[in-house]
């Protein structure tokens, strides 16, 4: 006996009810965990700016670095190549992104002058030519040719340098050449790169 | 990309997960060797990286812990706690507080709502904010207190043992920044091993003689394991509790009085058909009675 089209109807639609009550579960075994937020972005290699350990770390950044694009940083990690850190970093290394996107960051020279109580921005030009300026002024000033003993050092000891950890060798190489040729004797930087 | 995880459990779910044991996964877990644990907070500060919470006030608690108790963007607190031992000197132990992802999670068993709370295969357990109905049930069932309620969006929230760089094969926030090695990833196999070799070195080398594994079988056992100075006093460590326990109440509710009520209702339903069957159909407009009695009254 071959169903008719009212016996069809009937047992689709009880069938129909009976899975929507009792109960017929497709949920996907399988739940979408959270997009992982560096997945496409670009991956730059820096070091930590804070103290002298020098760790790597790796800074990501949105976009394929295609022309349109203004890359924007998004995360700041440990650069688990880096033979000093080995991807992990300490708290402040941890907080980098927040280094770099912050209003107080100084994006100019400043100066504040002698006596003054406030800084002031000025331009890089200006920058360069008064620190030339006053390096000139206070090698001139400070300059010792000779010691007690008569003997010729030529030392600059009106001038100290210091270095920052980010300071590679190369930089740093320039840094002694253009230093001990002004004569400067007080040469450190905490750089371990 | 597969950024998918094997779904284990499912909470407020009806009925079984499909596919589930179908795949090879096996469980990962964080070790928390809190003897070399130094108190830098990288661990939080990483963890806040990560998922993109801001910085919160700070309280000041005569102690150098950062808050009281971890919060809902706050998923990661380092426990300070001042220990006077039995010969009057003191020991400020360090201790990671966070989920403990517990094979038996008591706030899945607690969660009403379908698929807001999963145990993935691979021993994670997350929260879907979106399935969330706010009803707080999980920081009941929690033994350990950590899901917490955001009350602006009346979603809770915690650690996911970061599910989203686990899926994409990365170890979590907090174990990648860990600067003296204290933290360690990798399956619950390997991490236990290496952690009871760590505790034997203790026991051995110090004099740290009662040195052991905290991974409560109480719970299943969790997917975040500690190594412990004295394994026989984890409460010294900010409230670690030794024998943490799914509560009684949400085991009763969710077991047997789930399905005691799930047959009273169904019972009740089928004698509700059954008398229909046997007395028919209530006559409410049958009004006989009592005009039989006024009829009887007036003969």
């Amino acid at each position: 006996m071959s169903p008719t089209r009212r016996d069809f109807l009937r047992v689709s639609t009880v069938s129909g009810i009976a899975t929507t009550v009792l109960g017929f579960d497709l949920t996907p075994a399988y739940a979408q965990a959270q997009a992982l937020k560096i997945s496409r972005t670009t991956e730059t290699r820096s070091t930590c700016p804070y103290c002298s350990v020098s760790c790597g770390v790796i800074i990501y950044t949105i976009g394929d670095k295609a022309k349109n694009v203004t890359p924007q940083v998004v995360h700041v990690e440990g650069d688990p190549d880096h033979p000093i850190n080995r991807g992990t970093l300490c708290p402040k290394g941890s907080s980098l992104m927040q280094d770099i996107l912050n209003d107080r960051r100084l994006l100019k020279p400043q100066v504040r002058r002698p006596a003054s109580d406030h800084w002031e921005d000025i331009s890089w030009d200006q920058a360069i030519d008064e620190i030339a300026h006053w390096t000139k002024k206070s090698r001139d000033d400070g300059f010792v040719e000779k010691d007690s003993q008569g003997r010729t050092v030529n030392r600059c000891e009106s001038i100290a340098w210091t270095g920052g950890c980010t300071d590679t060798n190369e930089f740093n190489y320039l840094v002694v050449k253009t230093m001990r040729s002004l004569g400067v004797c007080y040469l450190e930087n905490q750089a371990r790169v | 990309m597969p950024q998918t995880l094997e779904i284990k459990a499912i909470s407020g779910h009806a009925g079984t997960v499909p596919g589930h044991g179908a795949s090879r996964d096996y469980d990962v877990c964080k070790l928390i060797d809190v003897t070399t644990c130094i108190g830098c907070k990288a661990c939080e500060v990483a963890c806040l990286e990560w998922n993109g919470y801001s910085f919160t006030e700070t309280v000041f608690d005569n102690s150098y812990q950062t808050m009281p108790e971890t919060a809902w963007n706050y998923w990661n607190l380092i426990r300070f706690n001042e220990h006077e031992n039995s010969d009057g000197s003191i020991s400020l132990l360090m201790r990671k507080d966070q989920c403990m992802h517990c094979a038996d999670p008591g706030c899945l068993r607690a969660c009403p709502a379908d698929g807001a709370i999963v145990q993935y295969a691979n021993g994670i357990v997350d929260f879907h904010q979106e399935n969330c109905i706010g009803c707080q049930y999980c920081v009941t069932g929690c033994p350990f207190d950590i899901p917490k309620f955001n009350p602006s969006t009346k979603k809770v929230f915690k650690c996911t043992l970061c599910s989203d760089r686990v899926s994409n094969g990365l170890e979590p926030a907090c174990i990648k920044a860990c600067p003296t090695g204290c933290l360690h990833f990798g399956s619950k196999d390997d991490m236990k091993e290496l952690a009871e070799q760590r505790a034997a070195q203790l026991r051995e080398q110090t004099s740290h003689k009662d040195a052991g594994v905290y991974d409560p079988a109480g719970v299943g056992g969790t997917h975040v394991i500690y190594v412990l100075h004295d394994i026989k006093n984890p409460e010294m460590y900010g409230g670690l509790p030794a024998n943490p326990r799914v509560p009684f109440l949400v085991k009763l509710w969710k077991g047997p009085v789930k399905l005691l009520g799930g047959w009273a209702m169904f019972l009740g339903v089928v004698g509700v058909a059954i008398h229909y069957l046997r007395f028919g159909p209530k006559d409410a407009g049958h009004t006989t009675g009592p005009e039989d009695k006024n009829e009887r009254t007036k003969s």
